[in-house]
């Protein structure tokens, strides 16, 4: 059966149309969610994708966090279902504790537009899990707030956990630290994105849905699209999904 | 609703310290290009005013405190203080 996904539209989303067609590329059927609509029509897995929602006002992702669509996906999440935020749909998850940590100003201040590399962490999560090789994988970047930021206490913590899923890599594939060449941002240990501590929630920065076929000049992107849409087929027919955990008391 | 006295706040939300403010290190770095020594830790925030309706004036606080822990601050990344304006 072919996996639903929705995708979530705020007024400033803007990503939503690469996200659909990399939904489709992977083999789902995407399923658009409007934003003041609680009805998540019977998806089985979540795409918050790029834009400015309600412009990036006061911060980043802070006013769609009390949207009614981000009440229904924050219930879908607490179910275990897997929810995967790009961009400003990390912005979003972060803002709504979703996922840990915060998404600072560049530390360039300029808005960055270009592609990386990002190394994943592991391969055995809800998304990456279709990811072939731990290789660094291209795909661009486009924001100007996408500075990973947690105290340094979290950052360990997170690290134990296995909760960061992709760091940015440098020309020679090691990890890009602050001020590293491959570092677009300043982001903390590299990270370019994390999950939750269920691992069912994850958000990055980077953008996979726009490097999903070669004709977009690269296709490293769709392995991780590609696992979003096999764990929405997974959560669809068991209730769970592989690699997660239940929730232990609270949010990550 | 209406017939509640108004009170006017003032909320000032800063980086925490310890926390990297790229906003303030190049207002910090164009000062020289002003003739300007001797100023440091600058440090850019925002100000958000507002006015709220309540019963007396600890019912209206109650409320600027929640919004601006909830809403108006990230408290993973900046603190904020409260003013009471006239």
């Amino acid at each position: 059966m072919t996996a639903r996904v929705g995708i979530v539209l705020f007024p400033g989303s803007n990503r939503d149309i690469d996200a659909a067609n990399a939904l489709v590329v992977a083999g789902a059927e995407p399923v658009r969610l409007w934003h003041e609509s609680v009805d998540l029509e019977g998806v089985s897995g979540i795409l918050i994708p790029g834009g400015f929602a309600y412009g990036d006002y006061l911060r980043a992702g802070v006013i769609a966090r009390f949207s009614p669509v981000m009440r229904a996906v924050a219930e879908f999440a607490g179910r275990g279902g897997p929810v995967l935020g790009i961009c400003n749909g990390f912005q979003v998850l972060a803002e709504a504790r979703l996922v840990p940590g915060a998404l600072l100003r560049n530390r360039g201040l300029r808005f960055v537009s270009r592609q990386v590399a990002i190394l994943p962490d592991r391969l055995d999560s809800p998304f990456t899990r279709e990811v072939a090789e731990r290789r660094p994988l291209r795909m661009p970047v486009a924001h100007g707030e996408g500075c990973y930021y947690a105290d340094e206490a979290t950052l360990d913590a997170l690290e134990a956990d296995g909760s960061v899923l992709w760091r940015y890599a440098n020309p020679d594939g090691s990890v890009a630290g602050p001020d590293d060449p491959g570092n677009p941002n300043g982001s903390l240990r590299g990270i370019a994105g994390v999950c939750n501590a269920a691992g069912n929630v994850a958000g990055l920065m980077p953008h996979p849905e726009t490097a999903v076929e070669a004709v977009l000049g690269s296709d490293d992107g769709l392995g991780i699209i590609r696992s979003l849409v096999v764990s929405a087929a997974e959560y669809a027919a068991t209730g769970r999904v592989a690699g997660t955990r239940q929730p232990a008391g609270g949010a990550a | 609703m209406s017939d509640q006295p108004a009170y006017r706040f003032a909320v000032n939300v800063t980086p925490k310290p310890g926390i990297l403010d790229p906003q303030g290190r190049a207002v910090e770095k164009s000062l020289p290009h002003l003739g300007i020594s001797g100023v440091s830790a600058v440090r850019v925030g925002r100000r958000v005013e507002l006015t709220v309706q309540a019963a007396d004036a600890t019912a209206a606080r109650a409320v600027v405190d929640r919004l601006a822990s909830e809403l108006l601050s990230n408290p993973l990344m900046e603190l904020f203080d409260v003013e009471v304006l006239a």
